[in-house]
């Protein structure tokens, strides 16, 4: 009995030597804690990034809404339909009825040239002309300022997103487009979907600006259910008048942002790896000093009858504990840093941007601590069999 | 230099911030580096409410006819998949002679290119591509377009490849493929006669804003207005949508050096405290305190320039090993004028991290020193 608990009390007492002679040792331990905060920081940093555009684009989509594009187009840009084919799609089975008809919407969607205002140069900003049944088919949209536009006139409403980051767009201003003017009456949410990157306005008029005739890129639709997907999309992709591709907006937004997401995870571990591997460094310098400073008092230990078992995990004890300081440190300067940071980019599968917000998830959080428990204890680890090893006899002759 | 071990284990940090510093610039290049390839006396003329709108293929003859514009010839985005949407490169419609004249820094073998000119659907394609998909003169390269559909109504174009380029500089992208416009235009079912935008080759580059003027007051008021401006701009604002590259590298590169300078100063303020007596014996022989200065920054600069040129090495091997994203970055390699900077960095880095340590161990008095033996 008498066993672990005396043991537990070497390491306690071996550990305590060590963290109380931390502040003799400040700046080789500052380093090591601001060498691991910066690794997190970093690498929470850049992530949340990725999945702050993931998140706009996922929250784009929900479940029982679907896009039907043209077969073979990858994104709305390069897709297209004539109105006849719009009316077959509404009218298939599945799509969701009011009284005022069926929940589908034939969109057209452009790109209009607007200076971005962190950098002042030109962005694709983008641009939807959208039916009557857009706001069912959309139901996070939602008027913030100002009001809709009127159908049939030459006005339009902006996002969120795209008033904060681009040159021009205000409430009660106009947006020039060629020769055209065109009112901004009113501000719009969207749950932080991509619609707030966009200036929306009614399909027929952009028609006619864009001397479109009478196609559209792309339908949205609201299903009765989100089982109801199944039986529309097969409707669909039977019907010999169509040669059309039907998708989820879920699975949609999700192919829209591979390539980003991939571009920004694949960068963000490998600067973060290279920044681990130089903190691993910072630490084994920290702890190395911490155990040659040690020596007397370690070697004292151990002929007082202190284990080797109870050196080596005390010096990996202080050395998570300042990891986990630097984790800690680094976790939540990226929190206040990043989250919710405004930005925008452009979606490589459509060339347009796309605004959103850096998020800094929990899970991002935590995989940052693991990060900086990995340091800890790779930089704990040698110096640590380093102390268990020394020779007692020798230690003790340097006293 | 008698701890052995922290010596190594500073000097490896140091080496591994260099590391990162060489591929945070090789990320900057390759996302925002375009603009080092663009041509002092080319302009982007396109439509003027955003480059998807397509611009009438006359414009040439009326661009051409404007003083100082010695060539204007088109480019149309074709967006074709090859075999797969990860295998992405991007594809061109062109003029093939007007467009090799207009790009000098595509080098294509004479008779290669003789076999493009008398082939309707050849095409050539830059090194990278060629080399990425082991592709050899003669193949026939089968693109799913996403936009444009064929009069058969079938949307897989295929080309005979009858060339392949190589870049003149190092900045040269060679990842586009080219093939030819009239075959593209006689095959394509709309949109026929309209091109995506235009490149023009001015006589003097100091007149080019002057010329990008002329060039949109041609077209104003037309149904289809153009903006005209420099290559290197156009390219510059391309790559500012994705986000301000410059802006993040130099973020990230800072915290690192920060972190760095923290880790190598400590080490060599360690090292001058634990030589305080043997410092004060060097001054009580008559060293003088210059000169102690100068033996306390010259170590740390030692360790800094050696730790960087490691890094900078090491980052010039691993970036050689080519794109670490599968060819969304074409143009990733470590620039030249990037790798003096890192040389600059890592001795200001030795000067910085040296310079307290050494100031202290100047200032140091011998009899002080002498007595703490």
């Amino acid at each position: 009995m008498a066993g672990p608990i005396n043991w537990l009390s070497q390491v306690a007492s071996v550990s305590k030597f060590g963290l109380l002679s931390i502040p003799q040792r400040r700046g080789s331990v500052a380093a090591a804690v601001f060498g691991i905060a910066g690794v997190v920081a970093v690498l929470v940093g850049v992530l949340s990034m990725g999945v702050g555009f993931q998140r706009a684009l996922q929250s784009s989509g929900a479940p029982d809404a679907a896009i039907v594009l043209r077969s073979g187009a990858d994104s709305e840009m390069v897709s297209g339909f004539l109105r006849e084919s719009t009316r077959v799609i509404a009218d298939a089975p599945g799509v969701a009825h009011t009284e005022d008809g069926p929940l589908a919407s034939a969109e057209l969607y452009v790109l209009i040239n607007l200076l971005k205002r962190s950098t002042g140069t030109d962005a694709n900003v983008p641009m939807r002309g959208v039916e009557q049944a857009a706001l069912r088919v959309r139901d996070q949209l939602q008027i913030l300022d100002g009001r809709m536009f009127e159908w049939g006139r030459n006005e339009v409403i902006i996002g969120v997103g795209a008033a904060s980051e681009f040159v021009g767009l205000e409430l009660g201003g106009n947006l020039r487009v060629g020769q055209r003017e065109w009112p901004i009456v009113g501000v719009f949410s969207a749950g932080g979907g991509t619609a707030e990157s966009e200036i929306w306005t009614d399909a027929r008029v952009l028609q006619s600006a864009y001397k479109r005739g009478d196609t559209f890129q792309s339908v949205h639709v609201k299903l009765s259910s989100p089982a109801a997907f199944q039986e529309f999309k097969d409707a669909l992709t039977t019907d010999p008048r169509l040669n059309v591709k039907v998708l989820r907006q879920t699975e949609y937004y999700a192919q829209q942002s591979t390539a980003v997401t991939r571009l920004i995870r694949t960068l963000g571990y490998l600067i973060a790896f290279l920044m681990a591997i130089g903190a691993v460094f910072g630490a084994l310098n920290t702890m190395y000093s911490s155990v040659s400073a040690r020596t007397r008092e370690i070697a004292t230990l151990r002929a007082l009858g202190f284990g080797s078992g109870a050196v080596v995990l005390s010096v990996m004890i202080e050395s998570l504990v300042l990891a986990l300081i630097g984790g800690g440190v680094g976790a939540v300067g990226a929190y206040l840093t990043f989250n919710g940071l405004h930005t925008s980019t452009m979606n490589w599968n459509s060339f347009s941007q796309v605004t959103f917000a850096f998020a800094v998830t929990p899970e991002l959080l935590g995989q940052g601590i693991v990060w900086s428990v990995f340091i800890g204890l790779i930089g704990g680890l040698f110096p640590a069999l380093r102390g268990a090893r020394l020779p007692i006899a020798a230690a003790l002759r340097e006293l | 230099m008698r701890r052995k071990l922290r010596t190594a284990l500073t000097l490896l940090s140091i080496v591994v911030a260099f590391v990162l510093f060489g591929f945070l610039c090789a990320i900057r290049q390759a996302l925002a580096g375009g603009v080092t390839m663009a041509g002092q006396n080319r302009l982007v003329t396109r439509h003027k409410i955003s480059i998807i709108q397509s611009l009438p293929e006359s414009y040439k003859h009326r661009m051409e006819r404007i003083p100082g514009v010695v060539l204007a010839t088109q480019e149309s985005w074709f967006g074709g998949v090859y075999q797969d949407p990860k295998n992405f490169f991007p594809q061109m419609s062109v003029v093939p002679e007007e467009y090799l004249a207009m790009y000098p820094e595509y080098l294509l073998a004479p008779e290669q290119k003789q076999a493009w000119l008398a082939t309707r659907t050849g095409a050539i394609v830059g090194r990278k591509t060629a080399e990425r998909f082991q592709w050899k003169i003669g193949d026939r390269i089968p693109l799913q377009s996403s936009i444009w559909t064929k009069s058969d109504g079938s949307r897989l174009w295929e080309f005979d490849l009858v060339g392949i380029y190589d870049g003149r500089d190092k900045e040269t992208d060679t990842s586009l493929l080219f093939f030819r416009y009239d075959y593209f235009d006689e095959a394509r079912v709309w949109n026929k006669g309209q091109v995506g935008w235009y490149m023009v080759q001015v006589t003097d580059p100091s007149q080019a804003a002057e010329i990008a003027r002329r060039i949109d007051e041609e077209f104003e008021n037309s149904a289809a207005e153009t903006k005209t401006e420099p290559e290197g701009a156009f390219l510059q604002a391309w790559a500012k949508q994705i986000g301000d590259i410059t802006l993040i590298t130099a973020t990230i590169l800072s915290a690192v050096f920060f972190t760095i300078l923290l880790v190598s100063g400590n080490t060599m303020s360690q090292a001058v405290r634990e030589r305080t007596g043997e410092l004060g014996a060097l001054k009580a022989m008559g060293f003088t305190s210059p000169q102690v200065l100068a033996l306390v920054l010259a170590e740390s600069c030692l360790l800094a320039l050696l730790g960087g040129g490691l890094g900078l090495g090491l980052a010039w091997l691993l970036v050689a090993r080519g794109d670490p994203t599968g060819g969304m970055l074409p143009m990733f390699f470590f620039p030249k004028g990037d790798l003096l900077r890192g040389v600059g960095f890592s001795a200001s880095l030795g000067v910085l991290a040296g310079i307290f340590p050494a100031w202290r161990a100047m200032r140091l008095r011998v009899a002080d020193a002498l007595r703490r033996m």
